[in-house]
């Protein structure tokens, strides 16, 4: 055992031809705790879950999971681990309960403690009744359930998810989200990717994927104190003319419009970002009110990947 | 332990899927069914009651017993009597007849001669199986009554039919549908089956689990083993019933034999399914295979006819192998040892098969 740590990693890195989907990555995940992968589609939160769960070699570097070592070792965490996919990948012509099946013969369970399991996993996911019904017949909120079940049925010690809410409602997220805390309480380590700021603020540790890096890692919360960027909150008359002004302003990251307001992302090398701010917008025929505020974790994101995204949305 | 539990799992839920995919199922009956039905009584390349008309000169009793012996043979029905051989020509351009038989004013002397000919055929013979079947009536024997016998060096030879002595070509034909049938139903069924399992991101999942690849291809061919072999029974039972196609070898013989080519088939269909991305590629590349099967195999045409590269080519295939060994075994009674060259090429066939199939599944997960 690596002392807590349930995952740990050093210059993970994983190449195909040209591209360096994932470039020496570095992470320490400790046992028992909530571990979020935050980054926009391709940055490489699939390639290094799918390294680290023993599907793909890295080109580099070594890991070390729940003991074990990667490369090498794959397939003794082949069954300490559950694995959820993006898309659903149960079967949709058999029904819930034999899905169920299926996964405890996968592995090994005996068939008296599967089925126990089975129920208690068909009660806990709200499941029972419909434990006859084909899978592919499932709402999106039952089918993420019926997956979650799935993936757990052997009890993992760590689970992957990969990007596991991006099909459900979010009155299902909040439960998805209540159930993840549950298994994390009894011991299970989870690593989840998301794009959603308001999923990853709820991990407890958080790493932040850009291109292939680690552009930053640590808890949401410090994440947000140690930002390397000031943030300047305002209310406008015309917040479309006032976006458009600052946006060329040097040392801006980005602006986000919030109906009449704007959020303004200053790069810490503007030393007084609220006067450089005043000083842009002053007699342009504007009303408006800024003040300096606290950094969320959008503010974050966009700060560690130097406002790529934000601008190439806007 | 576990490996056989693993592999139980999948077989238990690839028959789970088969009993709900009902297209696949009436499949598995349906073509059979209908392929034999459609060759046995539709495609018959055993050509008899053709057509014909008889110009005779000679109107002697010698010329009437010919007539009337090319009437018993079936071969041909004379539909017109006519005078002329010119008459006979109008008729066969008009199509109205296929055979056209003329015997002449001096048929006894020519029959005594021996030096020419006695009769004439004039046949269509644009279409080589009527042309085929016209000619068995050369080789008719005349039954004399006032004629001296012929010399020694006669032409009228007595032939001697073996294994097919009523020459129906459904006979021959069945034995050698069985493998088509077998070809297409098995290749196709593992590589869709495998490639859904790609396209509906079941492998996926399936990668993280403990499930090895020998566990998972073993699983999924196992259940289709069991299909290909309902399929010989049922082929056999409707060859037996409804055509009686004899069975002169074994019936272990030729569920044996039946076996190692649903077991070429399906090796050959894991290894379609490591080349498809999608059903549909799947489908295609399964008639990519199926199509020299069926033509060069020797089942819709004598091997011996082809060019040396086109024989060389029909080796690789297991169907080529495959029809000679069913043919041996069901019209000639041969055994599974005196056939062991063909099943021999279907192992080596397996074998190669199944570990490409291995090499490229492994690596598509990298």
């Amino acid at each position: 055992m690596t002392g807590g740590y349930a995952v740990t990693a050093s210059g993970l890195t994983r190449r195909f031809g040209a591209l360096i989907a994932v470039d020496h990555v570095d992470l320490q995940i400790s046992r028992a705790t909530i571990h979020g992968f935050l980054g926009p589609n391709g940055s490489g939160k699939s390639t290094t879950i799918r390294m680290l769960c023993g599907l793909l070699s890295p080109t580099e570097g070594e890991a070390t999971v729940l003991g074990h070592r990667i490369p090498g070792e794959s397939e003794a965490i082949k069954r300490k681990i559950g694995y959820m996919t993006q898309r659903f990948s149960l079967y949709e012509d058999l029904t819930v309960r034999e899905n169920l099946e299926f996964m405890a013969d996968i592995y090994s369970l005996p068939r008296t403690r599967a089925q126990r399991r089975i129920d208690e996993l068909l009660e806990k996911y709200e499941l029972s009744d419909r434990q006859r019904q084909w899978a592919g017949t499932l709402s999106g909120g039952q089918k993420q359930r019926l997956a979650l079940a799935a993936v757990t049925v052997h009890e993992p010690e760590l689970l992957f998810l990969d990007e596991p809410t991006s099909a459900v409602d979010p009155q299902n997220r909040r439960d998805f989200w209540e159930t993840l805390f549950e298994l994390c309480e009894k011991g299970t380590t989870i690593l989840v990717s998301t794009h959603y700021m308001d999923e990853a603020e709820r991990c407890h540790r958080l790493a932040i994927l850009d291109r292939g890096r680690v552009a930053a890692d640590g808890a949401p919360q410090e994440l947000e104190r140690r930002i390397d960027a000031s943030v300047v909150e305002m209310e406008t008359n015309d917040p479309r003319t006032a976006r458009l002004l600052l946006a060329d302003l040097p040392g801006v990251l980005g602006v986000t419009q919030l109906g009449v307001r704007l959020r303004v992302l200053l790069d810490r090398s503007v030393v007084d970002p609220l006067a450089e701010v005043h000083a842009r917008l002053f007699g342009r025929g504007l009303r408006f009110e800024a003040r300096l505020t606290h950094a969320n974790l959008e503010d974050v994101f966009v700060a560690a990947t130097h406002g790529r995204y934000l601008k190439a949305r806007a | 332990m576990n490996s056989l539990l693993r592999l139980f799992a999948i077989l238990r839920k690839e028959i789970r899927q088969l009993r709900r995919d009902r297209l696949t199922f009436g499949m598995i009956v349906g073509i059979p069914l209908l392929q034999i039905t459609l060759f046995g009584y539709a495609i018959n390349t055993d050509v008899r009651h053709l057509s014909a008309a008889l110009a005779d000169q000679a109107n002697t009793q010698l010329s009437r017993i010919l007539a009337l012996d090319a009437q018993a043979s079936q071969v041909v029905d004379i539909i017109r009597r006519v005078e002329t051989p010119e008459e006979l020509e109008t008729l066969l351009r008009r199509g109205e007849i296929s055979v056209g038989i003329f015997i002449p004013a001096d048929f006894a002397q020519r029959l005594a001669m021996r030096d020419r000919p006695a009769a004439q055929l004039m046949i269509d013979g644009a279409d080589p199986l009527i042309l085929a079947a016209a000619r068995q009536l050369t080789d008719m024997s005349l039954r004399y009554d006032t004629a001296p016998r012929p010399s020694a060096d006669a032409a009228l030879f007595e032939i001697r039919n073996y294994y097919n002595p009523e020459r129906r070509s459904v006979v021959y034909i069945v034995p050698g549908l069985m493998g088509v049938i077998l070809t297409m139903t098995m290749v196709l069924f593992t590589s869709v089956a495998v490639v859904r399992e790609r396209e509906r991101g079941n492998l996926e999942l399936l990668i993280t689990t403990p499930v090895k690849n020998l566990e998972l291809m073993v699983g999924k061919i196992v259940p289709y083993i069991v299909i290909g072999l309902i399929q010989v029974s049922l082929i056999l039972l409707l060859g037996v019933l409804l055509f009686h196609v004899p069975i002169h070898g074994l019936i272990r013989d030729v569920y044996l034999a039946s076996l190692v080519f649903i077991a070429a088939n399906l090796t050959m269909g894991l290894v379609i399914s490591t080349l498809a991305k999608t059903q549909f590629q799947a489908m295609q590349t399964t008639f990519f295979f199926f199509l020299p099967s069926i033509l060069l195999s020797g089942f819709m045409f004598p091997f011996e006819g082809m060019p040396r590269a086109a024989q060389y080519l029909a080796e690789l295939l297991p169907l080529t192998h495959f029809v000679r060994l069913i043919r041996g075994i069901m019209l000639r009674g041969a055994g599974l040892w005196e056939m062991a060259p063909e099943i021999r090429a279907l192992l080596a066939f397996t074998l190669v098969t199944l570990s490409a199939a291995l090499l490229r599944f492994k690596k598509r997960l990298d």
